[in-house]
């Protein structure tokens, strides 16, 4: 199975919009929405029938017992993570700063405190017409890059018949985009040819590179800056990252989606230069050997 | 007063409405959560003044005392160390720098050292004091180098915090201090949708808010009932305008080029002010 | 010689994952026995690479066959000098034969973990 996955570094250039086009274009049986902190992808596809749902346990969180907490605060001056407060006579845990390390309840002279069990989130297969993996990270959670695995950990599972699988990822280069990048064949970065989006692009092709992953990238809305997306190619050409095409900005894109349809759908200008980036990307995943 | 602006997606307008309003407010602090792809600093390409690494704590482990009962391995909740030809060893990336092998190891035998995950630019740009954090390429966890982009912000004015994208973790930190969020919302069925994650989470940390709607082509209704219904004021509308784009994408601050948008962030930053977030 | 193999529920064939793996299987050349062992990190919240290999190296293992293997945990094995040597095929049987023809390759591309951190 070949897996393309569609990051970014900076937000809103486009990831989400390419995605669903790219679903369409290539007929995809599988795909999934690794942006767990803010997934849009379920908006545009047609994901029919009723999902399997499944709770995403995140780290564990400390809990304290009131009856047997005696007020000392050991725990509190032990917590790295100023996850516990002095409230009346007890000691209470932040749920959102808890990182489930456990040194409290070493360090409680009472046993007063142990780790439970916390959903932190909750991710959503859907199999008909398609295998579609979507998953929501309960809010101030971390563990988004073990959310991401699990969805993708999901699609392998529930798709293994299947020859592509596409991957809409997240914005930034942290845990989240880290965690997607594994095992895939191919990164397609959408970039955006502003002074924020170019220096977002260094980034996330720094990332891609410290982790071995192939990328290609294409420009959205090139037409906003013709200079910079020139400025871009050129340093494609000197990374020898190949460039796969760029997409001009058009309003009727952003109709489209707001009707929940996917480009691949509209005749505009953005849908036919998409559909030229996607052939160019289906040709670089096909070149593949790995 | 410290003004939280975040937008649950991105694009939106974060960095936009975060500099142009420390800019109209002429003497602030800009704080740049958005520590994996930081953009404020293009604008306002301030005067650094310092750079300070940030760094987490990692463990490492004296081998004359260690007497392999691998207390710290079997206490560590993220799996982070492994017992090997006598000795543990750490995975730096998987560590979260709890202090809890230290803790538990009978012999002493570990010693908490500095690990650099990410850098505090700090400059100024005429009255504003330009705080940047930045992620090193390749690091995990944003938190550590929020914490200290936030620290280093100090407490004094009005400071304004340009917010990751997204609702986890990175946004919490960001948000936790502040007195009030301003919700920038883009008028998009995506934009929608990631606007009421955040909204949720300010109300969930109690922060009054209000709301900025950016690259407002045409009133999206969805987004306008949600706010009509939720008492959420709308505080500023900002067209989608060509020309001001192309500033944003030449990295120019919109406000010291365009006098109606100064005009509009001058009401923003007077309401922010007067108190119009609820 | 100590082979460790991390293998499906079946038993019989290797599985794709080394972390995640249910069991492993641990066969020594010397006594001709092999024993099946649970892998405790099968669940595990991060790290599960580590965790899974801390049991190959504890249980005094020399070598490794799997279809892949994550970074960490081939640092691991560097450390504790287990060699790893690339799944062929996906029959456990077939592939400890197959080491002892000195059929199989080492492997040695690894890829990034899975990143269970916060």
């Amino acid at each position: 199975m070949k897996k393309l996955l569609i990051l970014s570094g900076k937000g809103g250039t486009g990831k989400t919009t390419t995605a669903a086009a790219f679903i369409r274009f290539a007929a995809a049986r599988a795909f999934a929405d690794c942006d767990v902190d803010a997934p849009n992808l379920h908006l545009v596809t047609a994901a029919g029938g009723e999902p399997e749902r499944f709770d995403y346990l995140g780290s564990q969180k400390a809990v304290v017992d009131p009856d047997k907490c005696s007020g000392c605060g050991k725990c509190i001056e032990a917590c790295r993570f100023d996850a516990i407060r002095k409230m009346e006579n007890t000691c209470e845990i932040d749920v959102f700063s808890c990182e489930g390390c456990g040194v409290c309840t070493a360090v409680c002279p009472s046993s007063a405190i142990e780790l439970e069990d916390d959903v932190a989130g909750e991710v959503t297969l859907y199999r008909d017409p398609a295998v579609f993996v979507t998953a929501e990270l309960k809010m101030g959670r971390g563990n988004s890059g073990k959310l991401v695995s699990e969805v993708k950990k999901t699609l392998m599972k529930a798709a293994q018949g299947e020859s592509l699988a596409i991957i809409d990822g997240s914005p930034g280069i942290g845990c989240p985009v880290i965690a997607s990048m594994s095992g895939v064949n191919l990164v397609l970065i959408v970039a955006e040819p502003s002074l924020s989006g170019r220096s977002d692009l260094e980034r996330i092709l720094k990332t891609a590179e410290i982790f071995r992953t192939k990328a290609a990238i294409c420009v959205n809305k090139y037409d906003t800056s013709l200079e910079n997306t020139e400025k871009i190619e050129r340093f494609c050409a000197d990374l020898g990252v190949p460039f796969v095409g760029r997409v001009p900005y058009d309003r009727q894109a952003s109709a489209a989606i707001n009707e929940g349809k996917s480009l691949a759908d509209v005749d505009c200008p953005a849908s036919y230069a998409l559909r030229e980036v996607f052939e160019r990307t289906m040709k670089l995943l096909e070149d593949d050997t790995k | 007063m410290r003004v939280a602006v975040l937008s649950g997606k991105g694009g939106a307008g974060k960095t936009f409405v975060s500099v142009n309003l420390a800019a109209t407010a002429k003497s602030a602090v800009y704080i740049d959560c958005d520590v994996e792809e930081p953009n404020g600093r293009l604008y306002w390409k301030p005067n650094i003044e310092s750079e300070t690494p940030v760094s987490v704590l990692i463990p490492e482990f004296d081998a004359a005392k260690c007497s392999g009962c691998r207390k710290c391995v079997e206490f560590c909740r993220f799996h982070a160390l492994i017992f090997v030809k006598g000795n543990p060893m750490l995975f730096p990336s998987v560590c979260h720098s709890c202090g809890g092998c230290s803790l538990v190891c009978p012999e002493n035998a570990v010693m908490e050292v500095p690990r650099p995950v990410g850098t505090i630019e700090k400059g100024a740009r005429d009255g504003v004091h330009v705080v940047t954090g930045i992620l090193n390429t390749g690091e995990e966890s944003a938190v550590p180098t929020i914490k200290a982009a936030l620290c280093a912000g100090g407490d004094d004015d009005f400071t304004v915090i340009d917010c990751p994208p997204g609702s986890s973790c990175g946004v919490m930190e960001s948000v936790k201090d502040a007195d009030c969020c301003l919700l920038v919302a883009e008028p998009t069925a995506f934009g929608f949708h990631n606007f009421k994650m955040v909204h949720r989470l300010s109300v969930l940390l109690k922060k009054p808010c209000g709301v900025v709607i950016n690259k407002a082509d045409a009133p999206y209704k969805p987004l306008e009932d949600y706010c009509a219904a939720q008492g959420l004021p709308v505080l500023l509308r900002v067209p989608y305008s060509e020309r001001l784009a192309e500033l944003g994408a030449a990295g120019e601050i919109a406000v010291e080029h365009d006098s109606e948008i100064a005009k509009a962030f001058g009401g923003l930053l007077s309401a922010i002010r007067e108190g119009a977030l609820s | 010689m100590i082979i460790a193999i991390p293998v499906d529920e079946g038993k019989k064939s290797i599985c794709v994952s080394f972390g995640r793996a249910p069991y492993f299987l641990i066969h020594d050349t010397d006594s001709a026995k092999t024993e099946m062992v649970e892998n405790p990190a099968a669940e595990a919240q991060g790290g599960a690479g580590i965790k899974a290999a801390q049991l190959v190296v504890d249980k005094g293992a020399n070598a490794l066959i799997t279809v892949r293997c994550g970074q960490n945990a081939a640092d691991v094995f560097k450390a504790a000098e287990i060699k790893i040597y690339k799944a062929f095929g996906s029959d456990a049987a077939e592939n400890l034969k197959a080491l002892a023809e000195g059929k199989l390759e080492e492997l040695t591309s690894f890829h990034a973990g899975f990143h269970g951190k916060a």
